[in-house]
């Protein structure tokens, strides 16, 4: 299912796509940062992938660059979905936004923001969603220390 | 015209009882305690379980959720409390009048049970006083209801001051 499509995308990206592999049924695109503007518009606009599923990071602590970050997408009228991975450093982790294209992108590039610091430039609202207001560093990079809390309410003396 | 009441007729036994104060507050208060329920997360679950027709803890006086602080003075936390969360927990806490106690349900609120990050609060007792902590993950109804039953006779057994030196 969907080999057509995955075979036309990897035939239209391939200037851009340093890596097009099918894994566990999705085509999984490896691109450079500059690029993955005009990747989502060509898949959104092109193919039909008409659905912004996540956006997350992987963090590689001794890698240089440092970070995957990782969209997926879904085309509801081939229904499969697809994975672009692009890689950026730990001195400049930055992205651009998919807001345009895709308007649910917004809450989840916040999301992706507070856990590993990765910055989508366009994106004018990057506050913490599931985090709160003056939580200091990003706790799902692994150098993030396991146990640190940053509790809101001071600790009572006694116990 | 009014026709005087007729003169009371003591009857054989029971006219007058005595006892003392703390143990007469104390039994009126254990039979009334009403919850408010601050349930955060899947120890809801149990926490339906326990309070409905199955398991009743309407039957120890103890079952009337109360949705506002202000009308209840059982709290029970039933369920992970996050970082984000414990300004609102607290709030809800101080909202509250006396006599109150609190109830830890299940080992995320009483220690954070496995949850030991940058998200979870390790344990309620870090920001409010608790009197009872009920274990498991989540706890057995019958666990639940053995608490509740320790938090009454505790009730029972407690100094009730009625008129304090504020007064």
């Amino acid at each position: 299912m969907g080999a057509e499509v995955f075979e036309q995308v990897r035939t239209a990206l391939a200037t851009q796509a340093r890596e097009a592999v099918v894994a566990h049924g999705i085509l999984a695109l490896t691109i450079e940062p500059a690029s993955l503007g005009e990747v989502a518009r060509q898949l959104k606009g092109t193919f039909g992938f008409d659905m912004f599923l996540d956006v997350t990071a992987v963090d590689w602590p001794e890698r240089d660059p440092r970070f995957d970050v990782v969209h997926h997408f879904y085309s509801t009228q081939h229904r499969v979905r697809v994975r672009v991975k692009t890689r950026v450093p730990e001195s400049d982790p930055t992205v651009e936004t998919l807001v345009p294209l895709y308007g649910s992108a917004r809450y989840m590039e916040r999301e992706c923001h507070e856990m590993y610091g990765i910055v989508f430039r366009g994106n004018g609202d990057l506050r913490p969603i599931l985090l709160y207001e003056g939580f200091v560093g990003h706790p799902l990079r692994k150098d993030y220390p396991k146990q640190h809390e940053q509790p809101l309410v001071p600790y009572r003396e006694s116990k | 015209m009014t026709t005087p009441p007729a003169p009371r007729q003591p009857s054989a036994a029971f006219e007058y009882l005595t006892t003392k104060k703390d143990e007469f507050v104390g039994w009126a208060r254990k039979f009334s305690l009403f919850p408010y329920p601050f349930v955060t997360a899947c120890c809801a679950m149990e926490f339906m379980s326990v309070s409905s027709t199955l398991y009743d803890t309407d039957r120890f006086g103890a079952a009337l959720p109360r949705f506002t602080p202000r009308q209840s003075d059982l709290l029970m936390v039933v369920g992970t409390v996050t970082h984000k969360q414990a300004p609102i927990l607290l709030k809800v806490y101080e909202q509250m009048c006396e006599p109150k106690w609190v109830i830890a349900f299940g080992v995320c609120a009483s220690s954070g049970g496995f949850y030991q990050n940058y998200a979870a609060l390790p344990g309620i007792d870090k920001i409010i006083p608790v009197d009872l902590y009920i274990p498991g993950c989540p706890p057995r109804p019958e666990m639940v209801i053995d608490g509740i039953m320790k938090l009454q006779d505790r009730i029972a057994r407690d100094r009730h001051p009625i008129i304090t030196k504020d007064f």
